[in-house]
Parts: C-alpha cells; sequence; structure tokens
C-alpha cells in the first residue's frame, strides 16, 4: 500500500508551500466519481459525485438509513466487514481509487482513521489505548511511544484531565473523556484524514461541545468527514455540507448556502425538521 | 383473571422452579457430603485401593483422575481455542461453515459411552497401547473438543463488535486484532468455560471405561521418570480414575467396606468438581480485573 499510495501528501508539505500558491480553491482530498454501495440487494448509496477538499470539515446530513454512515465507512473500507457489501466507482485518494481491490486496507486505514458513534476504548489503560496501535507498527522506544502519547492527548484536549491517570483503565473516563481519547488514539497515527460517525452524538452537551471545539481545532491539521444527525453541529463546525437522502447525494455545498439558501426543496425540507 | 394477579402467579410459579433446582442441589450434595465425609482423612485421599480387604483408599485414583484431566486439557485448549477461532472470525457463512457446525453438534451429542468404544478402537486397539492414560486423556479430548470450540466461539463473539472495529480502524491486521483485543476480551469467559469443561471431564466415566481401563498398576511415588512402568507420570500405563472407581466398586468390588469407599469418593469426587465450578468464578473475575485495568 505504501508503496501504492505514493507519493504521499502530507499535511505538512501544504504548511510549507509559500502563501502565494493558496489559492481560493483548496486541494482535492477525496474525490467520489460515480460512486454505488450495495448490500446484498439493497442499493444503499446511489451513484455520488462530489469531491471533498483538504483541511475543510465536511458534515454528512440526511434521516437515518440514508447512505451517509455507509458511504463514510466506505472511506476507510470498513464496510468490508459486512458479508454482501460491495461497491463500484470511484473514491480518489492521491491518485489511487480506494474501492479497487489491490487496495491494502491496512495501510488505507493508518491514513485514513475513524472515531465511531459510541465511544470504544479498549477495556485496557489509557497508555495503553494509544500506543495498542502504535506498537504493532513497531515503535518499541518507551520515549518515543511517551512522546506521542502526550502529543496526541493534547491534540484530543484531554492531556491536562488524565496526564496523572495513564495507567488506569480508560473504561474509567467518563464517556465524553472516553472518546476524546478515541480521537487521540485515532490521532496517535498521524492520520491524513479523520472520519467521524456521530461522533457526540452518545454524549452530554457539554462533552459534546468539547468535541465540537475539537474538530474545530483540528481542522488545520487533517480533512475531516463528519457524520451528524444535529443540525446545529453541521452549522456551527463544517466547512461544506453533503445532504443524503434514500442513498442519493441530493445537495452539495457550502454550509452557509445549504443551511440558509438551500437549492433543492428536499434538503429545505429537512433541515427546517418537515421530516427525518 | 387480571394482569396483576397473572403477574403474581407467574412469579410465584419461577420462584417455585428455582426452588426446586436449588433443593435438588443442596439435596443431592448434603446427601453424598453427609454420608461422605467421616471417610474423608488423609489416610484415605492418598493410600491405594485395596482389592480384597477393608480400609483401602483413593490415592491413585485421584492422581490418575488429574492426571487425566491435566493431558486432556493440554490436548484441548489449544484445538478449542483454534476451532473457536476459525468459527468466530475466519468461517464464512455459507455451506462448509454449516457442516462444521453440524459436526460440531453432532459431536457433542455424542454419547460418552460411543466415545468410549470408540477410543477403544482407535487408542486402545488400533494403536497397540492397549488401556492407557494417554488413550484416556484422547478419548475425553474427543468428548471435550466441542465444548472448548463452542466456549472459544461463544467468548470470541460476545466481545462487542465496536471493539474489533475500533481495532481495525486503527490499521491493525486481523490476526493481530484477535491476539490483541478479542482475545484478551474473551479470556475470562475462556478460562471459565474451560475450568467448567474440567469439571465434566473430571467425573467422566464411561468415556474411560475401555481406553483408560479398570486398573492402576502399583505404582511408586518416588519415581518420577515417566519412562519407567511404575512411574505414576508414564502415560502408556492403565489408569482408574476416581468415576471409573466409583462405578468398579459398585458393580464389582469385592472389598467389605464398599459402601463407605463408595461414599467417599462420591464425595472427593462432587467436592472437587465444586470447588472447579468456585474456581472458575474466582479465577475469571481475577482476570477480568487484571486485564481491564479496573479495580
Amino acid at each position: 500500500m505504501k508503496t501504492v499510495m505514493e507519493p504521499k501528501r502530507t499535511n505538512t508539505t501544504f504548511a510549507e508551500q509559500p502563501l502565494t500558491e493558496k489559492t481560493e480553491k483548496k486541494p482535492v482530498a477525496l474525490d467520489v466519481k460515480h460512486l454505488n454501495i450495495y448490500y446484498g440487494e439493497n442499493h444503499a448509496v446511489k451513484d455520488v459525485n462530489f469531491s471533498i477538499d483538504q483541511n475543510t470539515v465536511t458534515a454528512l446530513i440526511g434521516p437515518s438509513g440514508c447512505g451517509k454512515s455507509t458511504f463514510l465507512r466506505s472511506i476507510n473500507r470498513m464496510n468490508d466487514l459486512i458479508p454482501g457489501a460491495r461497491s463500484t466507482g470511484e473514491i480518489q485518494y492521491d491518485d489511487v481509487n480506494l474501492i479497487g481491490d489491490d487496495i491494502n486496507v491496512v495501510a488505507l486505514r493508518k491514513e485514513i482513521g475513524m472515531v465511531f458513534q459510541k465511544p470504544n476504548p479498549f477495556p485496557k489503560s489509557i497508555y495503553n489505548n494509544i500506543v495498542h496501535a502504535l506498537k504493532f507498527n513497531g515503535i518499541r522506544s518507551k520515549k518515543k511511544l511517551d512522546g506521542i502519547v502526550e502529543e496526541s492527548l493534547r491534540k484530543a484536549a484531554l492531556w491536562d484531565e488524565v496526564k496523572d491517570r495513564l495507567h488506569e483503565s480508560a473504561l474509567s473516563l467518563s464517556g465524553g473523556q472516553q472518546q476524546r481519547l478515541c480521537i487521540a488514539r485515532t490521532l496517535a497515527m498521524k492520520p491524513n484524514i479523520l472520519l467521524l460517525d456521530e461522533p457526540a452524538s452518545a454524549l452530554d452537551p457539554i462533552s459534546n461541545a468539547k468535541i465540537e471545539d475539537l474538530i474545530m481545532g483540528l481542522k488545520k491539521e487533517y480533512t475531516i468527514v463528519i457524520v451528524t444527525h444535529n443540525m446545529h453541529q453541521a452549522s456551527r463546525i463544517s466547512d461544506k455540507t453533503a445532504f443524503f437522502l434514500n442513498g442519493v447525494l441530493v445537495e452539495f455545498d457550502k454550509t452557509d448556502k445549504i443551511f440558509t439558501n438551500p437549492s433543492k426543496k428536499d434538503t429545505e425540507d429537512y433541515i427546517t425538521g418537515r421530516f427525518g | 383473571m387480571n394482569s396483576k394477579v397473572a403477574d403474581r402467579i407467574a412469579t410465584t410459579i419461577f420462584y417455585l422452579i428455582a426452588a426446586t433446582i436449588v433443593t435438588v442441589l443442596v439435596g443431592l450434595l448434603g446427601y453424598i457430603i453427609y454420608h461422605g465425609f467421616s471417610k474423608l482423612n488423609l489416610d484415605f485421599l492418598t493410600s491405594p485401593s485395596s482389592s480384597f480387604r477393608a480400609g483401602g483408599g483413593i490415592g491413585n485414583q485421584l492422581f490418575n483422575s488429574f492426571y487425566i484431566l491435566f493431558l486432556t486439557m493440554v490436548f484441548t485448549v489449544p484445538l478449542g481455542l483454534g476451532g473457536g477461532i476459525y468459527m468466530a472470525e475466519y468461517a464464512r457463512p455459507g455451506r462448509l461453515t454449516n457442516a462444521i457446525r453440524t459436526c460440531i453438534e453432532v459431536l457433542a451429542s455424542l454419547p460418552s459411552i460411543v466415545i468410549g468404544m470408540f477410543g477403544l478402537l482407535m487408542f486402545v486397539n488400533l494403536t497397540g497401547w492397549g488401556y492407557s492414560i494417554l488413550g484416556g486423556a484422547l478419548a475425553l479430548t474427543v468428548f471435550n473438543l466441542p465444548v472448548m470450540v463452542r466456549v472459544c466461539e461463544d467468548a470470541l463473539r460476545t466481545v462487542a463488535r465496536d471493539q474489533k472495529e475500533a481495532s481495525l480502524a486503527l490499521g491493525i491486521t486481523h490476526w493481530h486484532t484477535i491476539k490483541t483485543v478479542l482475545l484478551p476480551a474473551a479470556f475470562p469467559s475462556i478460562l471459565t468455560g474451560a475450568i467448567l469443561a474440567s469439571g465434566r471431564v473430571f467425573g467422566e466415566a464411561a468415556a474411560l471405561l475401555f481406553t483408560a481401563g479398570l486398573t492402576t498398576p502399583t505404582l511408586d511415588f518416588s519415581n518420577w521418570n515417566p519412562f519407567d512402568a511404575t512411574s505414576p507420570l508414564n502415560i502408556f500405563r492403565p489408569a482408574e480414575t476416581l468415576a471409573v472407581h466409583i462405578w468398579a466398586v459398585n458393580t464389582q468390588g469385592l472389598i467389605p467396606d464398599v459402601r463407605e469407599v463408595a461414599d467417599g469418593s462420591s464425595a472427593v469426587l462432587i467436592i472437587s468438581v465444586l470447588l472447579f465450578n468456585l474456581l472458575a468464578r474466582w479465577i475469571g473475575s481475577i482476570v477480568h480485573k487484571k486485564i481491564t485495568a479496573s479495580k
């Protein structure tokens, strides 16, 4: 995969680009072309075309079962786990089609991380939750591991709360803290893209707000795609919004536009709460 | 009849059923332990049994039981774990998987005497070992394997799906996920299941009648060379276990104190099985606390 994914565009190379080259149009992180996803006979995602820009937050909204989570899970191939799921079309990422059969999903998932709806820390210590995947990737040096643990916990705004109890069980944390730990664990892998599947929906409003702040901050370094049922959340944190309905991408535009002046009637009906 | 009365009647019935179960168990245990307890002393537990005179013990039988149990688990646990991992994680839904599952279920429901006869053919006659500890342990492996596969499969399946997804989403391979996330999380259930299965193996008689035999040679407990004929560790010697001994003294015992020996042996057997159960719970909860780093 590493070879398949070359040349790898990292966030640092973009930071080093001269400002003059930064135009209004941001580089594309993911380019989706004619994507279809099926679960057996069920056509869950129908001919979706749009592109997601680097270092932006893209919100996917729509009623339950509209295909937005299915789409999200297809980006890092988590749908592979579901028997009978198959996809056609393209999701271009650095000139590689992520839907292709020759993709090394293990390497792919290191670059495109995912955080789930329900906080799912491992029943291990906070520290081990983060180093679990690092050790698998051959990082053994205690000093290096400690450094990454602190760095990722800081990025996830959790360091101050847990720095004195890194070796306690992750299950002793509150739901909101657990979710930030899951984000930290994903960040430790230094991904380029973060996929968030309703990351705050199982949390209380205060934890929810913390996660939102976190996402806004992470945008500088990562491309973020977030599925949410919370319209306010989508309007607060995202740059662009995609509205899905019955597996079809109905509308994709700047978030301001979607929430103030949508061009499709279905979109307007949904965001004003007329259905879904 | 209104719903309140119906609810009360249902509650009462369930209480009665629960009470019946407890009564049967307590009655059985109480009877066996009451009759056998007076026999329980160090001499009875350690001395060899006698063929004609009164006052024989169950030392050899007790040792044989634990030794065969140990060997059985040495065979069963790795095989059961491998089968369980395959069934829970790798088997794709389809005809082959269904066929394997049917085989496991049929094997699990085979009467133990049939397994004993199969063992006689395979591990006694075909191999030419005669009645032996190894033959007995292998027959018990056949007896125990489907249960272990089931235990391991269920334990792995009950690990929350989100744990597996979390690990895979971090770019960790399937096998490493099984090793470092699924197996540790499933370990307490697997251990508990293994110990409970041990209780079943420990009390099994029918499968051993024709495989490990009804006799025990004179054993020299100071000789621990496993290749020596009189060594207790020799796996090619016949070995009568405790459960088989109970059956043997009751049906063909020539000793005058058949009743006492049977009572005492039964008490030892049932106390051992009880201990296995308590141990399973205790170790299971300790291990769970340890690996989840919870207090």
